[in-house]
């Protein structure tokens, strides 16, 4: 699995620095190019973090071998991207950021290991990394104990609120409320199918979604179901699918999995562009069609915060900084875009705090803004995950989603929802 | 063969070397962040310990040893997750007092066979238990048909992949997965902080050396001797009259038990448990150490174990996206050049050098080539 994806030289060019420079400093509310001069090392750190007169040093800790170095490729890429174009802006307290990046390996016990390297060993500022929810799980004590500060990109199941994580990723009512409200309003969709992977976020978001749809919609399950990660064979849900003729699928099946279970629902006759059913997911993004083939998912719906087809003027910036660094075939997904909030959400906060000490850090967080985010304007909520807009998209055969829906408003994070539990 | 003492000269000296290294030489020469490192290493060397007995005296190669290991861990996690999840800790979930992903699993009452983890006394007997207990049916059904060799194997190895299906498939008993994480007090000991860890690493140090002790009694014994007989020979030893069977299941059960002890010890060092330390590749991995340290060794398997946890936390440290390459090239040279690993090698090379009282008589008769 490793080797399935080429993984690009980290290097950046000129012009994606400028670029991406450019339309940062033109947006961020801090001024640009605060000297390291007036900020002393001995005051701005003042725990023994690995902050010189002109340097800073921040973790990296993805997969990059292992069966998730597919995924968190991105991740890596854009969190890379951010501080190339951080350090070109003059870097955080006119410091350069220097990365230590560790691998994960796919392996929980090594995140944790790594993690606690990170932190003990190299006394980085803060952390970018991790993706799984096991990875999470496994580095979380670490991070506790030893009061680290790690930035979070992926989309996942709530029930977590650490004072050590800053969340950049939506926990699961921001992904899953506001799509079936869509689905419900705007498709007149009564009955659904809810079919997802065996492991705790599709399980608890289907929890959350059949709670919405049964007690706010007035609408009906008609099934559940779950496989193991990996599994293939999906002929015979998709016969129960046809027998019991939901409205909508409602598939949260990530990984490998997605190229099967969408492929054998293209051969089994059921054509998404028809939309009976319609096909809702939330565990598809941009990088997942690359593996599934546009062309197999062409009519589906998606229920993210970021799509690589967003129209805006940050957006179209980020794309194209990412496509010069990373080479033109390159998309973008949620989470990549998540991860790229990571280390601007990081210098933000340091510069608001006039401080690299992770207490001083978390206690500016809350309330941080970003005017320059791919995403459109993000705040970070007092329970450290972000607000942000909840939108829909519609696949199309090129592999890229058109946005045909986005929230008036940001969508207030809820990791512990009550009545969803 | 007719000393009477209980170890060879040349043995006390190795183990007395060993002692040396573990008790003396890394505690003042390792930073308290390397030294827990490598009481994470040790716990694997228990599973090499027992595959030096299964494989490399018995000739039973199991690569399913993970299994056994996982379920030390998960024992251990199981009685660690109690006690973290008293009801104060737990108030903010639906049902207080229950572990934090059964609950999230709508689980809302503790299963039953997780009631007797609340005590530290059955835990520590399950940890030995369960294992021996699994092994044995294994075994039982196994070698009472005289399934051996590489169909042994295949079979171990089958049974870890359905040991990491069940687990990750029943998370709402096992935690999935994610595993059992958050583990934070052992009978209101905070494991946690680096001094805790820096006790466990001696724990960790002082357990291998009774495995070891127990290891090399049994292949000292009558019952060693005529394990070796029968990974040589096996159908000699049965026409001898010996019951080859109840031989093989019987020590299959101590690998497993030490296996067990170790999963039990890894949890209390890392600090959480999960399926991904079960599975098949952990579970050829371990038998990598025991390879590379030499599979007819029980020092050496101590070595190989710690020596190959620490390229790969060297290796991805130095060159994280090229860390698989390197150790998987150390593992074919090993084996293309030194078949008995870091011991073979020692036999070889160092020992004829050294004036050791007896030498020559020792490895030639113990070790013969085995013939599998």
């Amino acid at each position: 699995m490793a080797d399935d994806k080429k993984v690009p030289h980290p290097t950046i060019s000129r012009r994606a620095i400028l670029a991406g420079g450019v339309a940062m400093s033109a947006s961020l509310f801090l001024p640009k190019g605060l000297r390291a001069q007036d900020f002393p090392t001995d005051q701005v750190n003042t725990t023994g973090l690995a902050v010189t007169d002109d340097t800073v040093q921040v973790g990296i800790l993805h997969s990059i071998t292992g069966t998730m170095a597919i995924s968190e490729t991105g991740s890596v890429q854009a969190e890379k991207l951010a501080i190339e174009q951080i350090n070109a802006q003059g870097g955080v307290l006119g410091r350069k950021i220097e990365t230590i990046q560790e691998d994960g390996a796919s392996d929980w016990p090594t995140f944790a290991e790594k993690a606690r390297k990170l932190l003990v060993n190299d006394k980085v500022a803060s952390v970018m990394g991790c993706w799984t929810s096991a990875s999470r799980k496994a580095v979380l004590p670490v991070f506790e104990q030893n009061n680290g500060f790690l930035y979070y990109p992926t989309f996942y199941e709530g029930l977590e609120e650490s004072p050590n994580v800053i969340y950049t990723g939506q926990e699961a009512t921001q992904q899953i409320i506001a799509g079936l409200d869509w689905v419900a309003r705007e498709k007149g969709a009564k009955s659904f199918y809810l079919l997802g992977s065996d492991y705790i976020w599709p399980r608890t978001s289907n929890k959350i979604a059949r709670k919405h749809i049964e007690d706010k919609l007035g609408g009906s399950v008609v099934g559940e179901e779950y496989y193991p990660l990996g599994h293939t064979q999906f002929n015979s849900v998709i016969n129960k699918i046809r027998l019991k003729k939901p409205d909508v699928i409602y598939a949260i099946v990530v990984g490998g999995s997605n190229v099967a279970f969408y492929k054998q629902l293209k051969a089994a006759g059921i054509d998404m562009t028809e939309e009976s059913p319609l096909l809702l997911t939330i565990s598809v993004t941009e990088d997942e069609i690359r593996g599934i083939g546009g062309e197999n998912i062409e009519g589906a719906y998606a229920c993210m915060k970021y799509f690589q087809s967003i129209e805006n003027e940050n957006n179209q910036e980020f794309v194209a900084a990412f496509k010069d660094a990373y080479g033109d075939d390159m998309v973008i997904g949620d989470v990549t875009q998540a991860a790229y909030l990571g280390p601007w959400l990081w210098k933000a906060a340091v510069e608001a705090a006039g401080s690299f000490d992770v207490d001083k850090v978390r206690e500016a967080s809350p309330g941080i803004e970003l005017t320059s985010a791919p995403e459109g304007y993000v705040k970070i909520h007092k329970n450290h995950h972000l607000w942000s807009k909840t939108r829909v998209g519609h696949a199309k055969a090129d592999g890229q989603y058109e946005v045909v829906f986005e929230t008036d408003d940001l969508v207030e994070p809820n990791p512990f929802p009550e009545g969803y539990q | 063969m007719t000393r009477s003492s209980l170890f060879r000269r040349d043995e006390a000296a190795g183990l007395a070397i060993l002692a040396l290294i573990l008790f003396v030489v890394f505690p003042l020469m390792l930073d308290d962040f390397r030294l827990n490192l490598f009481g994470k290493y040790l716990t694997y060397a228990f599973v090499a310990i027992g595959l030096v007995l299964c494989w490399g005296a018995g000739g039973i190669l199991s690569l399913g040893q993970g299994v056994f290991f996982g379920l030390g861990g998960y024992c251990m996690a199981m009685f660690l997750k109690l006690e973290a999840s008293t009801p104060e800790a737990t108030a903010i979930q639906s049902t207080p007092g229950i572990p934090d992903f059964m609950d999230w699993n709508q689980i809302t009452a503790l299963p039953l066979w997780w009631e007797p983890f609340h005590n530290f006394g059955f835990t520590l007997l399950a940890i030995l238990a369960v294992p021996a207990l699994f092994a044995f049916v294994i075994g039982f059904a196994m070698f009472r048909r005289r399934v051996g060799g590489v169909y042994f194997a295949i079979i171990t190895q089958a049974i870890a992949a359905i040991a990491t299906i069940l687990i990750i498939g029943q998370q709402g008993y096992t935690g999935g997965v994610n595993g059992i994480t958050d583990l934070r007090t052992l009978l209101g000991w905070d494991i946690r902080p680096d001094s805790a860890k820096v006790a466990l690493y001696f724990v960790n140090a002082v357990l291998i050396f009774v495995c070891l002790f127990v290891a090399m009694a049994i292949r000292k014994s009558k019952f060693g001797r005529v394990l070796v007989a029968m990974r040589d020979a096996e159908d000699r030893v049965r026409f001898s009259g010996y019951d080859v069977a109840s031989f093989k299941i019987f020590v299959f059960c101590v690998g497993a038990m030490m296996a067990s002890i170790g999963g039990a010890m890894f949890t209390l060092q890392v600090g959480f448990m999960s399926p991904t330390i079960v599975g098949i590749v952990p579970s050829i991995e371990m038998v990598i150490f025991c390879a590379v340290g030499g599979r007819h060794s029980l020092l050496g398997a101590v070595y190989g174990a710690l020596l190959v946890n620490w390229a790969k936390t060297t290796f991805s440290e130095s060159f994280p996206e090229l860390w698989l390459f390197g150790l998987g090239a150390l593992f074919i040279a090993v084996v293309m050049a030194f078949p008995n690993g870091l011991a073979g090698l020692f036999d070889d090379y160092v020992k004829p050098r050294l004036a050791w009282p007896g030498r020559g008589r020792r490895a030639r008769a113990d070790n013969p080539q085995p013939a599998e």
